[in-house]
């Protein structure tokens, strides 16, 4: 039941308490509404039991374990919560003078710094709203880059299949066109397919390292050399940055900008709708193009603003402010209680824990997408011999997942390899629950063997039965018109 | 393993064309494309009168798991386009080669039709990509 189908005419928080709520007179006629807003009108109680009751029905991290392979739904620490929630930071107004600002703007400054230094980038922005702002972002400046130099011919983004899903979206929305290369059967790029995309029209290539299927990209260096060589830049999509947090660095590697989520790798609140935070890192050529408003430090030590004034060359403001500072604030408490020892416990831990689901699955007769090389923070199992064998896909087994209280891994993606899933299971979880996991799948596997329909037709224990998502997607329909 | 009509040429990005004669030509997307793809959802057609080159991007089609580009496997001009997918995009995975046509070109040169795959060679090529 909709929260709107509850609402009765004059229902209010209180039911007991007066109607007449004093303060409202001195507002002036003007400024007041001519008709209630259109929203349900309901008791707090009534609002309480609703959205707790759907919490209830949610698959959340605080409740099941969630593999969902390239979205790193790692547990966020509540200590997080917490301190970005302390009254002084959360009632400093976003326009408040510097002066009154320097605990807040420490705070970014230092993340700006951590960030530097676990990436090998020269300079941080913490405006980018989001992933994909961040990623727009990058290419954004990639763009100016070459504007800058009077180098305007460039007009192709290059992006492997096994890049990730929104990379060639950027692109486009930055006015490139997209060159897509293909991925070799072992997972690395098909580095004679690269040599003959390069020339003068390449601006740069986008690359998530690992991968999305999983693999680390062993050629990234000469990658590097032949993408440079011809003039273009390296774009580093940090989806996967968790698996090498504090091992080894985009920088390093040669990147020229890189963005960061970090309500994945930094373990801020994630799978909500947002808000969260795409933080851009660049190499020292792409320093004066970075959005605006940063924050540096004078000679005193006192923290000020870099804005258009400073950086006259910067692609410009992103929002009205200085990023999603509540995420930005839980990142760095994760950050400071990590540590730099901590950071490489991270991606350890992380790849410890997927290389074992791999080879325990693997154990259990499933089957590997890639099984001659190592899995990073995140690995592919691929069902294409249940679907074919048994007439029971991908979709069944995670659709029958969620039966047994295990969010399903991510499903079909990457393309490229089919019947597939995209297992994570991230450094947070204990061996325990990978194990409970693994179980499921096996016993999975054997219903699927000796009575596939009750597989076919999962979920079964949930609110709501198998979805029609074909019909969803035909008659989209999310509006609610009322009884 | 999927149906794959003899009489039929073929691309590696899995369209079909069939020759219609006077230089004219169909084309759909293979049954084993609309299988690996699911049930579709949207078809985005080319306009008539489009004038397009061979392997060039020239419709979508998208299902629950993917949208996929449909390249056009040789030039030519669009003379029509098969309209009820627009409001039946299943159409194709009931009938990939019949009912779920997607348009015609009005080829500029006749003789590129050779270079197509004819269906054993398609054939062979879903074998490889399998592996």
């Amino acid at each position: 039941m909709l929260i709107h189908e509850q609402s009765r005419s004059g229902r209010r928080a209180f039911a007991q308490a007066p109607k007449d709520r004093p303060g409202l007179e001195d507002i002036p006629a003007e400024f007041l509404r001519e008709r209630p807003p259109a929203l349900p009108e309901v008791s707090e109680m009534q609002a309480v039991r609703h959205y707790t009751r759907l919490s209830q029905k949610n698959f959340s991290i605080d409740t099941q374990f969630y593999p969902l392979g390239s979205c790193t739904m790692k547990y966020n620490p509540r200590a997080c919560n917490t301190l970005a929630m302390l009254p002084g930071i959360l009632g400093r107004h976003p326009l408040a003078p510097e002066s009154h600002s320097q605990g807040f703007m420490a705070c970014l400054f230092e993340l700006q710094e951590m960030l530097k230094e676990v990436t090998g980038m020269h300079d941080v922005s913490l405006v980018p709203a989001a992933g994909a702002q961040g990623e727009f972002t990058g290419v954004a400046m990639i763009r100016a880059y070459h504007d800058s130099r009077g180098d305007s011919e460039r007009t192709e983004i290059i992006v492997p299949d096994a890049a990730h899903g929104t990379n060639p979206a950027t692109a486009v929305m930055c006015g490139y066109k997209v060159r897509e290369i293909p991925t070799l059967g072992n997972g690395d790029v098909d580095l004679d397919a690269l040599r003959e995309a390069v020339g003068p029209q390449t601006a740069g290539i986008m690359l998530t390292n690992p991968s999305t299927v999983g693999v680390f990209e062993r050629n990234i260096a000469e990658i590097a050399r032949i993408v440079h060589e011809a003039g273009g830049l390296l774009y580093y999509d940090g989806a996967n940055l968790n698996a090498i947090l504090g091992k080894c660095r985009p920088g390093d590697m040669g990147f020229d900008v890189i963005h960061m989520n970090l309500h994945k790798t930094f373990s801020t609140p994630h799978g909500g709708g947002g808000p969260g935070a795409g933080p851009v890192g660049v190499s020292e050529r792409l320093k004066p193009f970075l959005p605006v408003p940063m924050v540096a430090q004078d000679g005193y030590g006192d923290y000020y603003w870099l804005t258009e004034k400073e950086r006259p060359q910067t692609i410009g403001k992103l929002m009205a402010f200085a990023g999603n500072a509540g995420v930005l604030l839980r990142a760095w408490v994760y950050a400071r209680m990590l540590g730099r020892e901590g950071m490489i416990r991270v991606a350890e831990y992380a790849t410890l824990n997927a290389n074992y689901m791999a080879a325990r699955l693997r154990e259990a007769g499933f089957q590997l997408a890639y099984p001659e090389r190592r899995a990073t923070h995140e690995f592919i199992v691929t069902l294409r011999r249940q679907a074919k064998e048994l007439k029971v896909n991908a979709m069944d087994f995670a659709k029958r997942l969620l039966d047994y209280g295990y969010h399903a891994p991510t499903t079909y993606f990457p393309l490229l390899v089919p019947e597939c899933f995209l297992i994570e299971p991230t450094e947070t979880e204990a061996k325990e629950a990978l194990d409970g996991f693994i179980e499921a799948m096996r016993a999975i596997q054997k219903e699927a063997e000796s009575e596939p329909d009750t597989v076919r037709s999962a979920p079964h224990t949930l609110p709501v039965r198998r979805l029609d998502d074909v019909r969803a997607a035909r008659e989209l329909d999310l509006k609610w018109s009322g009884a | 393993m999927s149906d794959i009509p003899s009489e039929l040429k073929y691309t590696k990005t899995h369209e079909w064309v069939r020759d219609e004669g006077d230089g004219v030509v169909t084309v759909g997307i293979t049954d084993h494309a609309q299988e690996l793809l699911g049930d579709l959802v949207f078809v985005e057609l080319p306009e008539v009168g489009a004038e397009i080159n061979a392997g060039d991007e020239c419709a979508v089609v998208e299902s629950v798991k993917a949208a996929s580009d449909v390249y056009c496997p040789l030039s030519g001009e669009v003379v029509a386009v098969n309209e009820v997918l627009t409001d039946a995009p299943e159409t194709i995975n009931s009938d990939a080669y019949e009912a779920g046509w997607m348009f015609r070109l009005k080829l500029v040169d006749e003789g590129e039709i050779d270079s197509l795959l004819d269906a054993d060679a398609y054939a062979e090529h879903c074998e490889s990509e399998e592996h």
